[in-house]
């Protein structure tokens, strides 16, 4: 069903405008505004899960009939539904747990406004066709999350959030400096006339120093590893399912996704930029699972371990460049479907552990493990659903991540790099025993004396995890059935092996 | 030559966001670098001896004059548009930052970032 796409943006731009006035009509109209934002983040995810059955390719939105390059387009390709459909998934089981969550802060509607306005934003970095409307969607998406990590206004909230907010800030001036260095040697901001433009003048030292711009501003929001000190801390500060959306999918789509865009469709692939992405993706994959070992705070364990997850993906994609490059066309798609994959097998179980240690939290009132022990019987959906995104973040068979990593390993050996599939195989060990450590301290072992009386929150929290526990137990099938794989992963690749065509079918609408 | 001016100043803007200790000074580095960005995307648009293009009510019926002369004499307006745009939004978020050093200041009492660490690891 082909949808017109900028219902994306203004179903959770509507939201967040009537949402707070809503709410100040009084209590009953309070938690009907609740409602009406799950009813807007459900929709959404429906909607995103109909465009994939669109009747062609690539469909493309003129705004207000003003064809490209005068007017500014909307783009929805395989690339994009694929995060569109995380985004949804995300957003909906976040949206379900903040239900129940937010009630110990003051303030909601303000939360559900913010809310709103990131998943907006979002979705118009993952839509948009324009260079210049990206930043401004980045930026939506930016400014709501600097406010919803200082949402709860404590010390240590304030710091994480000024400190992200920072250097948040710095990546968005790169990328808009970046934006201005395209426009001055191509004279377009669309990103398919940029491309063709790109492509034929060839990469002159302007455009080079655009595309270091853009590695360093979209790697600062993905949190890369010489780049990713603030994590770590703004992560663990936002309540839980901020947390949730922030590491499962703040940074991809910020991030990962948008650099991904500049670097395969508009400036084209290189060796040089694939190593570059190859060697930022194993660094953070090896140096964030050694910083999360060392940490004994649940969610600050959590927000490492997100740094190096995301290495695998960025490794995945850079690795499908690096052999797109040498013309190895059949392992760099393997590559860059084990990436893809990742991005959003990622993105359903770190958002359910970060799900987990908000009921947790909210339990105990601790996040950290020394204090915790024996929670399996006082929390034991919570325990369930944890332990099944703890396997499958470690890549156990049967759940999700298994094959995700698998198939990196695959193509890496196929492209005969032993070297990458050995460090993918040692830093998933190192993931599984971080794991173990949680699942140790938290869940196992004595209850202490404090916390004999705790119980545990049911209702929508139960709701929101025990569905993205299911998704992790069951993604599998998105690989493994060939009907799935072929209208959700594969038009995702194809939009990434075939970078340069993005702009020969966007123009030739 | 005016592109190395304001190469200078988007670097001073970023030593001063990174190196700074106060949290005001952070702030207005990062302002810094806002405005050099602003100033090279309006030079990129700008011509010298350039008018605005701008087309009154009688020229439009000159049609060689819109298309030649005034094309290759007027500013680009585009890079004008842009720079509206990121003003705003770096309004927008200035006043988040200015927020959030407030509230710090109001917990801390200090604006000194070395002071202001619970944070580590």
């Amino acid at each position: 069903m082909n949808i017109p796409l900028p219902v994306f943006v203004a179903i959770p731009l509507i939201a967040a405008f009537f949402l707070p006035i809503l709410s100040g009509l009084g209590r009953k109209a309070k938690s009907f505004a609740t409602l009406l934002a799950n009813l807007a983040t459900i929709s959404l995810l429906v909607l995103a899960v109909l465009a994939l059955g669109r009747s062609e390719d690539i469909q493309v939105y003129e705004i207000g009939k003003w064809s490209i390059p005068i007017g500014i387009n909307m783009v929805l390709d395989g690339l994009s539904s694929l995060l569109l459909l995380a985004i949804g998934v995300v957003s909906t089981a976040a949206m379900l747990f903040s239900t129940r969550y937010m009630e110990q802060y003051t303030a909601k509607p303000k939360y559900l406004s913010l809310f709103m306005l990131m998943v907006a934003g979002m979705n118009g970095v993952v839509l948009s066709g324009d260079l210049f409307n990206l930043y401004v969607f980045l930026e939506i998406a930016s400014i709501a999350s600097y406010a919803l990590v200082g949402f709860g206004c404590n010390n240590e909230e304030l710091e994480a959030a000024f400190k992200y907010m920072v250097l948040g800030t710095i990546a968005s001036v790169f990328v808009l400096f970046g934006i201005g260095l395209v426009y001055g040697n191509t004279g377009t901001l669309n990103m398919a006339y940029a491309s063709k433009a790109i492509n034929t003048v060839g990469l002159n030292p302007g455009l080079a120093f655009a595309l270091a711009l853009f590695v360093a501003g979209f790697g600062l929001k993905a949190a890369l590893v010489p780049f990713h000190a603030w994590l770590p801390d703004a992560h663990p500060s936002a309540p839980a399912p901020i947390s949730a959306m922030l590491s499962g999918v703040l940074i991809k789509t910020l991030g990962v996704y948008a650099l991904t865009r500049m670097v395969f469709c508009i400036f084209g692939v290189s060796v040089t930029i694939g190593w570059l992405l190859v060697v930022l993706g194993l660094v953070s994959m090896v140096v964030g699972a050694f910083l999360a070992f060392g940490q004994w705070d649940f969610k600050r364990l959590l927000a490492y371990s997100s740094i190096s997850q995301v290495g695998y993906v960025v490794l995945g994609l850079g690795l499908g460049a690096t052999l797109l490059a040498q013309g190895h066309a059949a392992w760099a798609s393997l590559a860059i479907l084990g990436g893809l994959f990742h991005l959003v097998n990622h993105a359903v179980y770190k958002s359910l552990l970060f799900l987990t240690s908000g009921s947790v939290q909210m339990s105990t009132g601790t996040r950290q493990l020394k204090q915790m022990g024996g929670l399996a019987e006082k929390l034991p959906f919570t325990r369930t659903t944890c332990t099944i995104a703890s396997a499958s973040i470690a890549g156990i068979p049967p759940f999700s991540g298994f094959w995700s990593k698998l198939i990196l390993v695959v193509a890496a050996v196929g492209a005969g790099l032993y070297w990458i599939a050995a460090i993918i195989v040692f830093v998933s060990l190192c993931t599984l025993i971080m794991y173990l450590k949680v699942q140790r301290y938290a869940f196992l072992g004595e209850l202490p004396e404090n916390l004999q009386q705790i119980k545990e929150h049911r209702g929508s929290m139960l709701v929101a995890m025990v569905l993205l526990a299911v998704l992790c137990s069951f993604m599998g099938l998105l690989v493994l059935v060939p009907y799935l794989r072929a209208t959700v992963l594969t038009p995702a690749v194809d939009v990434l092996t075939d970078g340069l065509l993005y702009a020969v079918n966007v123009i030739g609408k | 030559m005016a592109y190395a001016w304001c190469f200078l100043l988007f670097m001073t803007g970023l030593y001063c966001a990174v190196v700074k200790k106060n949290m005001v000074k952070i702030v207005l580095g990062i302002i810094i670098m806002e405005y050099a960005v602003n100033i090279f995307l309006i030079m990129l648009g700008y011509r010298i001896g350039g008018v605005a293009p701008i087309v009154g009510k009688g020229e439009l019926a000159g049609i060689d004059k819109v298309t030649s002369a005034f094309v290759n004499n007027c500013v680009d307006p585009l890079p004008q548009a842009l720079v509206l745009t990121s003003i705003v939004i770096s309004l927008g978020s200035l006043a988040l930052m200015i927020a959030l050093c407030i509230r710090t200041y109001e917990r801390y009492g200090t604006f000194d970032i070395t002071e202001i660490r619970r944070l580590r690891g």
